[in-house]
């Protein structure tokens, strides 16, 4: 017997693009263990970090107006994948407890602010709504040899008065999550340090100096691979893991998991409806040592 | 170095407006540097985050508005998470760049054109577009090199696409951001 | 009833807000006054005999006061009335500094309140009645809870002045947490050479019963005359007969015990004697451990026990001791640090707290004195010493300075470098706190002699990498971010209250702060004393601090105690309870809501009725308020008395 579980969800805008795969995976995973998520209708940006860097006001109404989206669902809870769209809608809800803030965030919206709905992530309401002995209790194939470090980004639990999750600085959903499917999680000490956020573009050499660390701690504690919760976190790691390589003299080929991919794999979905094959740091031949050799439509191409 | 005149350089009305836009107390902060200790992006900056809290106290605006510290800060949270004294350092962080903003201090050039071009694209597509933000970026600062190469990678993978995906309601963002102009001209 | 009225300027303290002549001239048209004027000192001695004149010259047969809190001088001017012949409660004081001039800014609304408090003493004065006070006998005999280095010389002064002493200790042990240091700043002795000493005096002291591992259950009682109950928990060893000869420990199979005398680093086993010098020198059974107490199987100590006084089947048991006075040395705990999870929340073995680092320095401790890693058993080449760990962190709950870390530290890093010197000691700090004699010489020694590498900046990270730990920190005098690779990492841990010390607290009847260290009666003026009569602090439980201080608290305290048994008798104080026996019922709430048990049921002619034994009420008013009937009266509050005030102020 089981209460099925029900979210809005609100993907955010890296889940139709860079992050599409995290974006298939938590369908795909969701929809495996039952809980239903229903889109937010016409959600739009966040507005991530450049909007907060111009003015709290406007930051928060853009994060309003995905908020009262949700409010017009008739729902109560709302649930993201991505950790900054997350800090982003938390952080405004908080804001506006003040009163003559949300006087002044109303004024840039068509319909005064809600405040009531409660968010959450993808990964919180796994491990606190769903709870990891139940995800355990859907391993089919367990992820037994892969040996796996958990990111968790600077956001996802900070700070803590905010996002009101996990632990400040060790986190364990992931670790745990991880652990529940099979894999051996090696003690990562750089889980929330920053892997250079979204300077991929303004200012490549940072991330390429912070991101590149991450890899190389990872791969000093003998991690196969990196497990995130983060597009941003992921994007970093994956898309840019070999402008690292050539900017930092290192030869890493580390696959940079979602957790969700990894769920889903451990629960026996296909490799496709995980967006597996959208990673840019081929993950075959870690997968193939866990005994999936890949879809069989794959194997038969 | 300069010499500072504490009591004729210290504008005590930008130090009560820092307070006042952030929420924070600048007294709180007693100079144990855990923020600069743990800050990622340290390396990049031209003054510490502690340095940038002491003369924020000291009143030190231009000092403090000129600097390109922030314009580095990614907002990670280190500082806000293991400040002794509870100060959300990050925030004030973000209030100063607000200001300098708006008092106009160029700031990092491509930081600020990076973060235009994002809210441009927001503005205009009620979600983020990445190709149109790119080149709105690159046609602001001339880095025709910019990520060039992942664009073959990522495209077939269907990880960008070249139109911006159709949002209804994106009228709704235009909106917020006019009205948004509107209040701050008033 | 003619009164006179004092209403005194304090300087400018109250004159400053408060039309002093004003109130006087309005208090002259009250009900019974007969005499009022303002005055610039009431307290001086002019202001005194200015009284004690109006007091003669007027036939004045009450006096109004009106100045500071009674907590100043209440005493002093009831000494003053009674110089001139009136009775000590034919005496009132309003309050018009702390509750008023200090206040409020504005002075006609201030010149109003004081004229209205002045107008509801007036008006309490006219009800009051003379009252005595009775002489008891006291006990002189004393309680010193906690038998570490405060304890201890509270202890001994107080045997050596001829008092009779009962010492009760928690642990197995007395020797506190100086027993567990290496050596003391700032003179580098070792710690048990001279501490061992004064525990040896204690326990040959004729005039000295120790309780070691027992505990306090209940104080009743009040001053002079306590009664305690103290529990002596189950060792499981009969201590009458136990040698100390430490044979059972060398033949326990339990050998995984924490061993908190070491701070847990190593294991102990499960029957043990802390350290050799212990006093009592007895062993003690770890419950949690024992072989034969958790499984039934083993009882090998029993069979090697030469003195055979291994007792499985031992209960706590409870003694009770009278005495006439009581000090707290109850000490402190260490904050638990492991809420810094940037500092690996006690994730990582080489991440030890101060106290450890004293146990691995100490020659009797687990590595035999040698500085080892937990990790790998490795001598350290690189040593950081984090300061305020715990202390002057908002964040954490614990705003305020331990004070005694900063010289702890500096001594660790001396001490580093003499049992390795080849090692390098890195010290984190905010700010040197080094003010006692020869102190601030000393840190500056450890940095000019033994080389320590001082930091000023607070430790934002630890995480391993390879074989050492990082520690990122901050230089703030270069105004930069610094790493440092450490093989070993010592926390300079704040100190907290002790564990249990506000449950000692509500039995004692004291009060503590929000942090539960204990009140001090008055910052300044009262540091050993207690808001409650009879019962004295000394030692780390009234707040942190080092030994020299905690050694001279011991010494304040046992002073306290001698000058108070100096006297044979004890005058009680008259304000406590009566109960009317005439309109007494005999219902018996007032017997039951009594929180000190100072009422009992009485017959009287065959009737039931309550009578409260004077000693023993602390004067609370819980029955007055309880009583359906009115019997009971709190004398000098009676119902009469605070209706008058009541009137007064809410004529209109």
């Amino acid at each position: 017997m089981s209460v099925s579980l029900t979210y809005a969800y609100y993907p955010g805008c890296s889940s139709t693009g860079t992050s599409i795969e995290y974006d298939m995976s938590s369908r795909a995973i969701c929809a495996a263990l039952d809980i239903t998520l229903t889109d937010v209708p016409n959600w739009s940006c966040c507005g991530s970090t450049p909007a907060h860097t111009v003015d709290h006001t406007l930051s928060s109404a853009l994060s309003a107006r995905n908020l009262c989206q949700v409010a017009s669902m008739g729902l109560t809870a709302a649930v993201t994948p991505c950790p900054s769209c997350l800090s982003n809608l938390k952080t405004a809800q908080h804001r506006m407890k003040n009163d003559s803030f949300r006087e002044k965030v109303s004024k840039l919206l068509d319909k005064p602010a809600d405040i009531t709905v409660e968010t959450k992530s993808v990964l919180q309401i796994l491990v606190e709504d769903y709870g990891i002995e139940k995800i355990k209790a859907k391993v089919t194939k367990p992820l037994t040899g892969l040996i796996v470090a958990a990111y968790y980004g600077c956001i996802m639990n900070r700070p803590a008065e905010i996002m009101n999750f996990d632990d400040r600085e060790h986190p364990m959903a992931m670790d745990n999550i991880m652990t529940a499917l099979g894999a051996t999680v090696v003690p990562f000490p750089l889980k929330v340090e920053c892997c250079g956020a979204s300077f991929g573009i303004p200012r490549k050499d940072v991330v390429m100096r912070l991101s590149g660390k991450l890899l190389d701690t990872a791969k000093e504690m003998g991690a196969m691979a990196l497990v995130t919760a983060c597009p941003l976190c992921q994007m970093n790691l994956d898309m840019r893991q070999e402008q690292i390589n050539s900017a930092n003299g290192s030869k890493h080929h580390m696959p940079i998991f979602y957790f969700t991919q990894l769920m889903g794999l451990a629960f026996g979905l296909s490799e496709k409806e995980l967006g597996i094959d959208k990673l840019c740091v081929n993950p075959r031949s870690v997968i193939n040592a866990l005994g999936m050799e890949g879809d069989s439509k794959e194997k038969s191409q | 170095m300069n010499v500072i005149n504490l009591t004729s350089s210290c504008n005590s009305d930008f130090v009560r407006q820092v307070e006042e836009e952030s929420g924070q107390q600048l007294s709180l902060c007693y100079q144990c540097g855990k923020c600069t200790a743990g800050c990622p992006y340290t390396t990049e900056y031209d003054i510490p985050v502690s340095q940038i809290m002491r003369l924020t106290q000291a009143g030190q605006k231009e000092l403090v508005l000129k600097s390109k510290s922030l314009w580095l800060c990614a907002t990670c949270e280190s500082c806000t998470a293991r400040c002794p004294n509870k100060i959300d350092v990050a925030r004030i962080m973000d209030v100063l760049r607000h200001m300098a903003r708006r008092e106009g201090y160029g700031g990092v050039k491509t930081v600020k054109t990076f973060w235009d071009s994002f809210l441009h694209s927001v503005q205009k597509n009620g979600r983020v577009f990445e190709v149109g933000l790119l080149a709105n970026y690159i046609s602001h600062t001339g880095r025709f090199w910019t990520d060039m190469g992942l664009g073959p990678m990522m495209l077939p993978k269907g990880k960008i696409h070249l139109k911006p995906s159709a949002m209804q309601g994106k009228e709704e963002v235009a909106k917020i951001f006019r009205r948004y102009t509107e209040e701050s001209s008033k | 009833m003619k009164i006179g009225v004092f209403v005194c300027h304090c300087g400018s303290n109250i004159e400053g807000t408060v039309d002093t002549a004003a109130v006087a001239a309005a208090a002259r048209e009250f009900p019974g006054v007969a005499f009022a004027t303002d005055t610039m000192y009431t307290c001086s001695e002019p202001g005194q005999e200015e009284i004690v004149n109006a007091i003669k010259e007027h036939q004045l047969d009450g006096v109004v006061v009106a100045s500071c809190t009674p907590r100043m001088h209440e005493q002093t001017f009831r000494r003053t009335v009674e110089r001139a012949g009136l009775n000590r409660y034919l005496f009132e004081m309003a309050n018009i500094r702390e509750h008023v001039s200090w206040i409020g800014k504005d002075r006609e609304a201030n010149t109003n309140k004081a004229t209205e408090l002045v107008r509801m003493a007036a008006s309490k004065l006219l009800h009051n009645r003379p009252l005595l006070s009775k002489q008891f006998d006291i006990n002189k005999r004393v309680l010193i809870i906690g038998g570490g280095v405060a304890g201890i010389q509270a202890a001994l002064d107080c045997a050596e002045g001829g008092l009779e002493v009962i010492l009760v200790e928690k642990t197995t042990t007395i020797g506190g947490k100086m027993a567990k240091l290496d050596k003391t700043f700032p003179t580098v002795d070792c710690s048990c050479c001279i501490l061992g000493p004064r525990m040896v005096d204690v326990a040959q002291h004729p005039n000295i019963t120790l309780y070691a591992y027992s505990e306090i259950e209940e104080v009743s009682g009040y001053v002079g005359n306590f009664e305690v109950k103290v529990k002596k928990k189950a060792t499981y060893v009969d201590w009458d007969k136990c040698t100390g000869c430490g044979i059972c420990m060398t033949k326990c199979p339990s050998k995984k015990a924490t061993d908190f005398f070491n701070e847990g680093i190593g294991k102990t086993t499960a029957i043990n004697i802390p350290f050799p010098q212990a006093i009592p020198k007895k062993a003690k059974i770890d419950a949690n451990f024992c072989m034969k107490l958790q499984k039934g199987k083993c009882g090998i100590c029993a069979k090697v026990c030469p003195s055979g006084c291994i007792d499985f089947t031992q209960q706590d048991e409870f003694v009770t001791e009278k005495v006439g006075a009581i000090v707290a040395a109850t000490g402190f705990d260490l904050f638990d640090w492991t809420v810094y999870g940037e500092y690996g929340g006690g994730r990582y073995p080489d991440v030890i707290t101060s106290l450890q680092y004293e146990r691995m320095l100490s020659a009797s401790g687990p590595t035999g004195g040698h500085i080892k890693r937990p990790s790998d058993g490795k001598e350290p080449k690189n040593v950081v010493f984090i300061q305020c760990v715990g202390s002057r962190d908002k964040s954490v709950g614990r705003p305020y300075c331990t004070g005694f870390c900063c010289m702890y530290t500096a001594k660790q890093a001396i001490l580093t470098k003499d049992h390795l010197p080849e090692a390098q000691t890195y010290v984190f700090y905010m700010d040197i706190r080094a003010t006692g004699k020869n102190y601030d010489e000393f840190t500056r020694r450890a940095m000019e002699e033994y080389n320590a590498k001082y930091i000023r900046g607070r430790v934002s990270m630890i995480y391993p990498k390879g074989d050492s730990l990082l520690v990122r920190g901050a230089d703030t005098l270069m105004g930069t971010q610094v790493e440092v690779d450490a093989d070993l990492v010592v926390l300079a841990v704040g100190a907290d209250s002790s564990a249990g010390a506000a449950g000692l607290a509500e039995k004692l009847r004291i009060s503590y702060d929000s942090y539960g260290f204990y009140m001090e009666g008055h910052p300044k003026l009262k540091p050993v004393e207690t808001n409650t009569a009879g019962v004295y602090l000394a030692g780390c439980c009234q707040g942190p601090k080092d030994i020299p201080s905690s050694v001279a608290q011991g010494s304040a305290a046992a002073s306290k105690v001698l000058g108070l048994f100096s006297k044979d008798k004890l005058a009680s104080d008259p304000q406590v309870s009566v109960v009317d026996i005439k309109r007494c019922i005999g219902c018996g709430k007032c017997i039951k809501t009594c929180p000190f048990g100072a009422i009992k049921e009485i017959d009287f002619r065959g009737m039931k009725k309550a009578e409260v034994i004077e000693t023993v009420c602390q004067g609370c008013g819980i029955c007055t308020s309880t009583c359906p009937q009115g019997a009971a009266q709190l004398q000098h509050f009676t119902d009469n008395q605070i209706l008058s005030e009541v009137n007064a102020l809410c004529q209109f």
